[in-house]
């Protein structure tokens, strides 16, 4: 169980910060890239294992990338997006996107249209987990009477 | 006026090349508004678009327009614009500095080199499929399908200038090559070891910002991007499909 966690944290270390390298994200961002990735990966794992299906767990993933991503951003004065772009990576359905656009091109229209489906939803999970973030790190706004 | 050019000028130089760099609109427009307004002028009209730029000053009687041809990701760059446009507001710089290191930037900000690219899309393919669930007999085979599909990729759209053609030929070469390894049984799953190695290419945060775009009301900039994601996505299950056609 441990060693799964620990495999599943170092892995998905090793992508973000590898899909990083690929995105040309500055060097001084590479490794707090890489942490918003393990936190957004495992919390996402962690979830699944407990049998909640895939879009709860994309949405709070993401939910914890944006919030970790911030924080970062505010200590290094980094755009945001320096973080959560390479940190997504775990969890976006390129892959589901791939398989859906085989499956049209193979003829087998039914699943090719499961699949997209998919893609939509998870991509829609993934977008109100950082609307969420963005309800939080903001709480000030919220109170702020309108005047 | 010819002060008002000048804003015009450096803002949507800075704003075409956030674009070019993957920048979410809304920090573009920020951005662009904020060096307006640090360069003197109060209010200023923005319209962005993924491909286009219009920007217009109350005082000034024309809109400037600024085309934007090349969309992909370079994170470095939009961190330097974002930099620049903190130093100017703090007035470490001035407007004419900034359009100065806005031009520089624009052509040569440093990029990892090639090598460790590859390998660093070798090691997103292999962990990315063990994740995912893959077995370990396919971990070389995908670290190297994956290198080979992002060497390909690298060279085609430094070479042509056809969009989408890059990942076409990426895609053939990772199903090739993934069915070769599979056929001579130096590989296990084929599903597997495909997706590990087109990860680095698939526009996953393509279709996850195109969802974000349009739900922070940039409609327009939702649907150009996620079109040209789902081309680019298409690209590359054709390129795969194909080699399903001919050989299983």
């Amino acid at each position: 169980m441990w060693q799964q966690i620990l495999l599943q944290a170092v892995f998905s270390y090793l992508a973000t910060v590898a899909f990083g390298i690929c995105t040309n994200v500055p060097h001084r961002a590479l490794n707090a890239c890489g942490l918003t990735g393990v936190a957004g990966w495992l919390v996402y794992w962690g979830l699944v294992q407990f049998k909640l299906g895939h879009m709860l767990p994309n949405l709070v993933g993401a939910f914890v990338i944006a919030m970790v991503s911030l924080f970062f951003a505010r200590r290094n004065k980094i755009p945001v997006i320096i973080f959560n772009i390479p940190a997504l990576v775990p969890l976006v359905p390129g892959g589901l996107a791939y398989r859906a656009v085989r499956a049209f091109v193979l003829g087998n229209y039914t699943q090719g249209i499961g699949f997209m489906v998919q893609v939509m939803m998870i991509a829609g999970a993934i977008a109100v987990g950082f609307m969420l973030a963005q309800l939080v790190s903001a709480p000030g706004q919220l109170l702020k009477s309108k005047t | 006026m010819a002060q008002q050019n000048e804003i015009l000028d450096t803002c949507l130089m800075a704003g075409r090349i956030m674009i070019e760099s993957g920048s979410e609109m809304y920090r573009v427009e920020d951005t662009m508004q904020r060096i307006a307004h640090n360069a003197g002028a109060k209010t200023s009209s923005i319209f962005s678009t993924p491909t286009g730029l219009f920007m217009a000053l109350p005082d000034a009687d024309a809109v400037q327009i600024q085309p934007v041809t090349t969309r992909t990701i370079n994170l470095e760059k939009v961190d330097r614009v974002n930099a620049l446009s903190r130093q100017f507001a703090e007035k470490k710089i001035t407007l004419a500095q900034l359009h100065q290191r806005l031009l520089v930037l624009d052509h040569d900000v440093p990029f990892f080199p090639l090598w460790l690219q590859i390998v660093a899309a070798a090691v997103v393919s292999c962990t990315l499929m063990i994740i995912y669930g893959g077995v370990w007999a396919d971990f070389i085979p995908s670290a190297l399908v994956g290198a080979v599909g992002y060497a390909v990729f690298y060279f085609i759209r430094e070479r042509l200038a056809v969009s989408f053609l890059s990942e076409f030929m990426a895609a053939f070469t990772i199903g090739l090559l993934a069915w070769a390894l599979v056929h001579w049984h130096l590989g296990q799953s084929l599903d597997m070891i495909i997706i590990g190695a087109v990860m680095p290419l698939v526009p996953g945060v393509a279709i996850t910002n195109a969802v974000r775009d349009m739900l922070a009301g940039h409609l327009l900039s939702g649907l150009a991007r996620g079109m040209e994601a789902l081309f680019s996505v298409s690209a590359i299950g054709i390129g795969i499909a194909l080699i399903f056609r001919f050989f299983s």
